[in-house]
């Protein structure tokens, strides 16, 4: 099977559907000749067309603009948005329009688009280079929200996000581009070289939303995560010798809440992880809906790890991102609980 | 109303005139002469400049057509516009009352534009998309749509095609080229644009048309539209319907030192047109120049229709609050049904008297359909509309945690 890091699995996905598809159309800036800042799409306009892969004016409104009128006049838009830091722009052509066409319009007009943007930290980027703003989209009645932590699934949701007839927002942890990262910056970097999860299968598959994947199996508690906070926890827990259940949620809006409560309310302990900031982070929403499914089986307070509710500062970085210590000490307080 | 005058020299543009004042436009000349060329369509954009100051005129008060805009209507074709816009100043007229009568929560006219609906939906492809504002209703009965449907839409009744999803107004008639109308200004315009580019990627000839008030050109969105649809050459006409009000503001809010909101086009490179809105002949052969124009391959063309809100913005808006009541009176450029039926007179088409039969048909035809709209429903009875259907079409299916809140809601029925 071909080996790829996350970003050849994404540039693969992206070859795999425009290869099939003639509607399917790549834009965003710097993504045409060069190939993204990242070299998501490097390769693509060569290989289909400048008209089918290009750069655009650097106009975050306008981007998701067209991918609208596009997507509404039949074609699959996938548009890069080159920071997740730089979406707001696009938030109102995203929340009031994409999302809501469908509704709005009852069924006349969709608007089956993917925008795909890096987020995360982990990379010295500052506070204009490290937002995780899931939670500011799966609010939105209409959007679906997914994130892979690896470059199978990267490949696979990705297909997955183009052929739904729905807009999708896919997100791309930045800090897994290139390898697996568990949260401490002074080991060397790893890559997906070798890694199983590097195993990224020729042409065309599939991962389905709502289907969380099962990180680690284990009894003692459950570990709710996603992105780049999926190898955190699987190192964290190893580190503390717990037999945690870790769930990588890949997708959080819809979510995979059969998964969950399946493994609370076996565990009875539920530890909560995210990059974002705290306070109305997306944890809040799988507290509450932790809460709601599975009460009667918690044997402690949901616990939530999160980044701290500041900017995500530039030197501070490794103080900010809630890492290895933060990561067991959630474990520590959740197993120490009465 | 007494405004207090400005004290420092941070400059609020005002209109000329507020309540109490007389209203005097004689400032905002009338051009006599009809001496603005036709270039071809595919001239330069900057070819058009002046194009962006001048004003496109066909129709004389006196009633003739003049110069080399006059796209030279047929017979059917003038009384089709003529009857088109009579027709939608009357569902307007019957709406707005029947909104007064508690029957639909709001409604919005089109009062004095009409002639830019119509001219410009006659002079296009019944195939070109348009991406409307809440002030087009005309281009869909130009278009022949079903106006029972239009009616039932407001009234969020059993026979909206919209199940009551949206507020009044807010039509989407695919069937007919005529985009869901947002709620949100202005975002329509880039996504127009990007119809365009999926049309010219496919080597389709259809285009789009893409319109928004003077108002909200002020928004980020209009920049985008322009900025995209001059990059990519998209097959696009951007339309600005400039009726010198936004609710309350009056258009020099939006426009700043700008010297008309279809020179905005210049600095893009786009072809710039500015008509006579209230003159449906003069709509016509601008709107027709640009969709050729956008056809054979030269981009998009921004055209500014002069025109006026004769009646409030709104169902819920009193315009005597901030302008002058009769203002619209004053307006130099006329009312776009009499100014088409002083042409139509000229040329023995017409008379007074077929078209105060005409009128009195118009209405008596949009009571009846009304009556029979409102025979599916109301708000001010039952809508008739099942609230389980506020759960469709969210998503292509429904999620999950959709299909969960769909039983929640069942139980709350019980
Ligand atoms: C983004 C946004 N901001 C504000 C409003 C509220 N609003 C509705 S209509 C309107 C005035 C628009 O004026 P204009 O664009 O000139 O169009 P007109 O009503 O004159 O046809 C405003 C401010 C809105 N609907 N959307």
């Amino acid at each position: 099977m071909p080996q790829m890091n996350m970003i050849e699995a994404i540039r693969d996905a992206l070859d795999v559907k425009m290869g099939q598809d003639k509607d399917v159309l790549v834009f965003g800036e710097d993504v045409g000749y060069f190939g993204g800042v990242f070299r998501c799409t490097a390769g693509l306009q060569e290989k289909h067309g400048l008209h089918r892969c290009f750069d655009t004016p650097i106009s975050e409104g306008g981007i998701v603009g067209i991918a609208v009128g596009m997507a509404a006049n039949g074609l699959r838009p996938v548009a890069e948005i080159q920071f997740a830091d730089y979406i707001y722009p696009g938030y109102d052509q995203i929340a009031s329009e994409a999302a809501r066409l469908r509704y709005r319009s009852n069924g006349d007009f969709t608007a089956p688009l993917t925008i795909r943007t890096p987020v995360g930290g982990g990379i010295y980027g500052g506070t204009t280079h490290s937002q995780s703003p899931e939670s500011l989209f799966t609010h939105i009645a209409g959007l679906k929200t997914v994130i892979p932590s690896n470059p199978y699934d990267a490949k696979g949701l990705l297909i997955q996000a183009i052929e739904d007839n729905d807009p999708v927002l896919f997100l791309e942890p930045k800090r897994l581009y290139n390898g697996p990262f568990d949260g401490d910056p002074h080991k060397p970097a790893v890559s997906w070289a070798k890694h199983e999860l590097g195993d990224v299968p020729a042409g065309h598959y599939t991962v389905p939303f709502e289907s969380a994947r099962k990180v680690a199996s284990g009894d003692d508690l459950t570990i709710l995560c996603y992105g780049t906070m999926v190898w955190v926890a699987e190192t964290s827990a190893k580190m503390m010798g717990v037999d945690a259940d870790i769930l990588d949620l890949r997708s959080l809006l819809p979510l995979d809440i059969d998964a969950i409560a399946e493994s609370v309310k076996r565990t009875g302990r539920c530890l909560i992880l995210h990059e974002a900031t705290r306070t109305s982070g997306f944890g809040a929403e799988l507290a509450a809906q932790v809460a709601e499914a599975c009460f009667y089986s918690l044997e402690v307070p949901i616990f939530r790890v999160t980044g701290w509710d500041t900017p995500y500062p530039h030197a501070q970085e490794w103080a900010y991102f809630p890492g290895q210590r933060r990561v067991c000490g959630g474990i520590r307080t959740i197993m120490e609980s009465q | 109303m007494t405004k207090k005058p400005n004290t420092s020299r941070l400059h609020i543009p005002e209109p000329p005139f507020r309540p109490g004042d007389t209203p005097d436009y004689s400032h905002i000349s009338v051009p006599a002469e009809h001496t603005l060329a036709k270039p071809d369509t595919l001239c330069e954009g900057h070819e058009t400049s002046q194009h962006a100051l001048g004003l496109i005129r066909v129709l004389r008060f006196n009633g003739e057509a003049v110069g080399e805009w006059n796209p030279n209507l047929s017979e059917e074709q003038l009384l089709k516009a003529l009857k088109d816009m009579m027709m939608t100043r009357a569902m307007d007229a019957r709406m707005f009352t029947m909104q007064r009568q508690g029957k639909m929560s709001f409604y919005m006219k089109s009062t004095g534009e009409e002639a830019m609906s119509i001219g410009h939906a006659m002079a296009l492809r019944s195939d070109d998309m348009v991406f409307p504002t809440y002030r087009q209703q005309g281009i869909l009965i130009s278009r022949g749509a079903s106006i029972k449907e239009m009616m039932c839409q407001c009234l969020s009744n059993a026979g909206d095609p919209l199940d009551g999803k949206s507020i009044p107004v807010l039509y989407s008639f695919k069937k007919h080229g005529f985009f869901s109308i947002s709620g949100n200004l202005g975002t329509q315009l880039i996504q127009g644009v990007g119809w365009a580019m999926a049309n010219a990627y496919r080597d389709e000839d259809g285009i789009a048309s893409v319109i928004t008030g003077e108002g909200s050109t002020a928004e980020g969105d209009f920049h985008y539209a322009l900025n995209f649809a001059s990059t990519y050459r998209a097959p696009c006409i951007i339309n600005v319907v400039n009726n010198q009000w936004a609710i309350s503001s009056f258009q020099g809010i939006a426009m700043g030192e700008g010297q008309s909101f279809a020179a905005r086009g210049t600095g893009y490179g786009l072809a710039t047109l500015r008509v006579d809105g209230n003159d449906v002949l003069a709509v016509y052969a601008a709107t027709a120049w640009a969709a050729e124009r956008a056809r054979r391959g030269g981009g998009a063309t921004v055209i500014e229709h002069f025109t006026y809100r004769k009646e409030g913005h709104s169902t819920s808006d009193d315009p005597s609050k901030y302008r002058p009541e009769d203002e619209p009176d004053v307006w130099p450029f006329g009312d776009p049904i009499e100014r088409l039926k002083a042409h139509m007179i000229l040329l023995g088409l017409w008379d007074e008297d077929r078209h105060a039969e005409q009128e009195a048909a118009c209405k008596k035809e949009i009571r009846e359909i009304y009556k029979q709209a409102e025979a599916m429903g109301s708000l001010s009875g039952d809508t008739n509309v099942n609230d389980f259907t506020m759960f469709e079409q969210v998503y292509e299916t429904p999620p999950r945690h959709l299909k969960d809140q769909i039983d929640m809601f069942k139980a709350e029925q019980d």
